[in-house]
């Protein structure tokens, strides 16, 4: 079925709904619901496109409230949004988490920075506006928000109590052992193995959203590089991205081509990270070491293409601020097969080791329809059997590159180790492919108008999709910027991805994740 | 030879290939630091590193401060599991609301003499996040700072750098 099918079918069911493509871009389909009908065609969408919800979040308008709730329309290459308005003086909605169980987490996130209440979700406790700390009352994404003259000890965040004979509680965290974020998790056991896990994150809330409202896009810009370190070129691109659809920008094509180069380098120095932690969390700390001496070559690398080891400083509205010229070409068509060597080495060692392999296999499963359930996308999806991968299916600097998403069926460590490996390898593979489609072009399209209006930018990062839904304002300021990191959709795939397990693997298989404290907590 | 030390000695062998860091000039600093951390705390310098809202690329930093390459731990400094011996407190982050309480109870259970370091320019005052509604505008609010490392991130020469010249500067 066309996508036109798709909403004529809607239209004929619904003749009073206004469905229409962004007029900025056209790959974003708005369909402007009433909240009685909001919740009948969010569910329509999400059988008839398979697609979780890839975010919902709210608007403060001057006299309403809006909320969108967005799919992803894979084989059309097309964002879907139904949008409904929300009076301010009855700031509720009936919750769709019941049907489309994805919804949840952003109800949550909906009432507490808006005081909106999703109906009828049993769980709306607060995700990073901590009880303790956070006193009731005050909404942050509310335009006449004032924040509270006192913080400090308050309420009790309620968890989820396990009851019976034998069973006892482990919490961790927040602040862990290592050198790591902060995070808290509370198990709960019955003799080894884990029967629930429950994780309490936004310890490193920053009010990231809020502090984007009135900034100019540049300002916005350099928030972006700062919302997960390790992911700082896919959010920074993701940003520019939709900034340069609402703006009607063709950037140069050179420029996307050293954004996809740069892209599947922070994929490569983050995989082979990922790869070493998962040997030093069993233990296997020669291969880890190789790993560590992988990446830190991966970041030498980077200074010399850009002069930041986390690639930051790099996009810019209209492209990139520095070239890849024939020099530094030579040096990546260099460096990449022996960095290839060393990794095929690091293969070698892991894949020979039959004790390693023993407590990878089958460990931390996560089944298929447990992933789809909450929605889980990027490396843990595709372990887990779910083929979608922006850059194939929906991003024009992958365009003519040939490429198809890695994926496997079993779920466990073992698998989410292997798509790393496979990506890795196939990064490095792109990098060449791109290198040799670049012609002599300008880096950047300086010459742009500004232009008021909304669009999503989004970009397959190394974890995942990254998205950014922006509205900028006459003022030609950030009204409303909406983040998703896909780590705040992947932390539920890990709590059911342990159960069973013992506590003493719970370190390998959260490293088999490896999400952000920072993406998710903003 | 035995397939792991082939791969040691080639591991070896190959050195870096992308020359940005002088490895020369890491070890001079490297030697610097053991001698400070020799002179002034018996040999082990003990360090508890805690993230207090930080975007994740400073910890990276100090992570990689660890690899193969920098390996500080050579020159005596030591990152450890426990506040309970560490002779400084590393903080990174400008100090979420949800973090204020946890960096408290973490400094209180230091043993004296307390040295607190931030790494990264958020934890100096905020940084980039400084104004936001929910932090505390930097670690320096909360807690006596003996020094800084600026950066966004530092990058692990960096970090060497400033651990020299902090423990040069220590007399306790
Ligand atoms: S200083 Fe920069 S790199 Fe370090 S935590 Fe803050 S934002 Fe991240």
């Amino acid at each position: 079925m066309e996508y036109q099918t798709l909403l004529e079918k809607i239209q004929n069911k619904h003749p009073s709904i206004l469905v229409g493509a962004n007029e900025n871009c056209d790959d974003e389909i708005y369909i402007k619901s009433t909240p009685e009908k909001f919740n009948e065609l969010c569910l329509a969408l999400h059988e008839e496109l398979h697609s979780p919800v890839m975010s919902m979040f709210a608007q403060d308008l001057e006299s309403h409230f809006r909320v969108y709730c967005s799919f992803l329309g894979i084989k059309y290459k097309k964002w879907f949004f139904v949008t409904m308005d929300i009076a301010k003086d009855t700031p509720q909605f009936k919750s769709i988490a019941k049907e489309i169980y994805s919804a949840n987490l952003f109800d949550r996130e909906i009432k507490e920075l808006f005081g909106i209440e999703p109906l009828g979700n049993p769980d709306t406790r607060r995700l990073r506006l901590h009880d303790e700390v956070w006193p009731n009352g005050f909404f942050p994404l509310r335009k006449n928000f004032v924040p509270p003259k006192e913080t400090g000890t308050l309420g009790e965040y309620k968890f989820t109590k396990v009851e019976g004979d034998g069973i006892f509680e482990v919490p961790v965290g927040p602040v862990h052992a290592g050198i790591i974020g902060p995070g808290h998790f509370r198990f709960s056991v019955a003799g080894e193995p884990i029967i629930n896990l429950e994780i309490r994150l936004g310890f490193t809330h920053r009010g990231i959203e809020k502090l984007m409202e009135g900034k100019t896009v540049e300002e916005a810009l350099q928030i972006s590089e700062c919302v997960s370190g390790d992911a700082s070129f896919a959010h920074s691109w993701a940003l520019c991205h939709a900034i340069e659809k609402i703006y009607g920008l063709k950037i140069p094509e050179r420029a996307s081509y050293i954004r996809a180069i740069l892209l599947e380098l922070e994929r490569m120095y983050n995989h082979v990270s990922d790869i070493g932690g998962i040997a030093t969390d069993v233990g296997f700390s020669h291969p880890s070491a190789l790993a560590s001496i992988i990446k830190e070559l991966i970041h030498q690398l980077n200074i010399q293409l850009t002069g930041h080891r986390f690639l930051k400083g790099v996009n810019m509205i209209g492209g990139v601020t520095k070239d890849i010229d024939e020099n530094k070409k030579a040096l990546l068509l260099n460096v990449l097969p022996i960095i290839l060597r060393d990794f095929n080495e690091l293969k070698q060692i892991l894949s020979s080791s039959t004790s390693f392999l023993d407590r990878v296999d089958t460990t931390g499963m996560l089944k298929k329809k447990t992933a789809e359930d909450f929605g889980v996308l990027g490396v843990a999806g595709r372990a887990s059997g779910i083929a979608i991968d922006l850059r194939k299916n929906a991003h024009p600097a992958y365009v003519g590159v040939d490429f198809s998403p890695q994926t496997a069926e079993t779920g466990d460590v073992l698998a989410r180790l292997n798509i790393r490996i496979q990506e890795f390898e196939q990064s490095a593979n792109l990098i060449q492919k791109i290198l040799g489609k670049m012609t002599p072009q300008s880096i950047n399209e300086k010459s742009f108008s500004f232009k008021e209006g909304f669009a999503l930018g989004y970009v397959e990062g190394w974890r995942g999709p990254v998205l950014y839904w922006i509205n900028i304002n006459k003022e030609r300021k950030i009204e409303r910027c909406k983040i998703v990191d896909p780590s705040f959709r992947n932390w539920q795939g890990l709590s059911y991805a342990v159960i069973e397990n013992i506590i003493p693997d719970f370190p390998l298989c959260n490293k088999s994740f490896n999400l952000s404290y920072a993406g998710t907590d903003l | 030879m035995s397939a792991l030390d082939k791969i040691l000695i080639s591991s070896i062998k190959k050195g870096i290939v992308t020359a940005s860091v002088d490895l020369s000039k890491i070890e001079a600093l490297g030697l610097e630091l053991k001698e400070m951390a020799n002179k002034h705390f018996g040999r082990s310098f003990n360090i508890r590193e805690m993230d207090t809202g930080s975007c994740g690329a400073c910890e990276a930093e100090i992570i990689a401060a660890n690899n193969p390459i920098y390996d500080v731990s050579r020159f005596g400094v030591n990152f450890v599991a426990s506040p309970r011996h560490a002779d400084a407190l590393l903080v990174t982050g400008p100090v979420s609301k949800n973090m204020a309480l946890a960096l408290k109870k973490t400094y209180a259970a230091m043993p004296g003499p307390k040295l607190v370091i931030t790494l990264g320019n958020c934890a100096l005052d905020g940084g980039i996040f400084k104004g936001s509604y929910y932090t505390e505008g930097g670690v320096s609010s909360i807690l006596p700072v003996t020094t800084h490392i600026p950066g966004c991130p530092p990058t692990p020469t960096e970090i060497l750098r400033a651990l020299v010249g902090l423990l040069k500067c220590f007399t306790g």
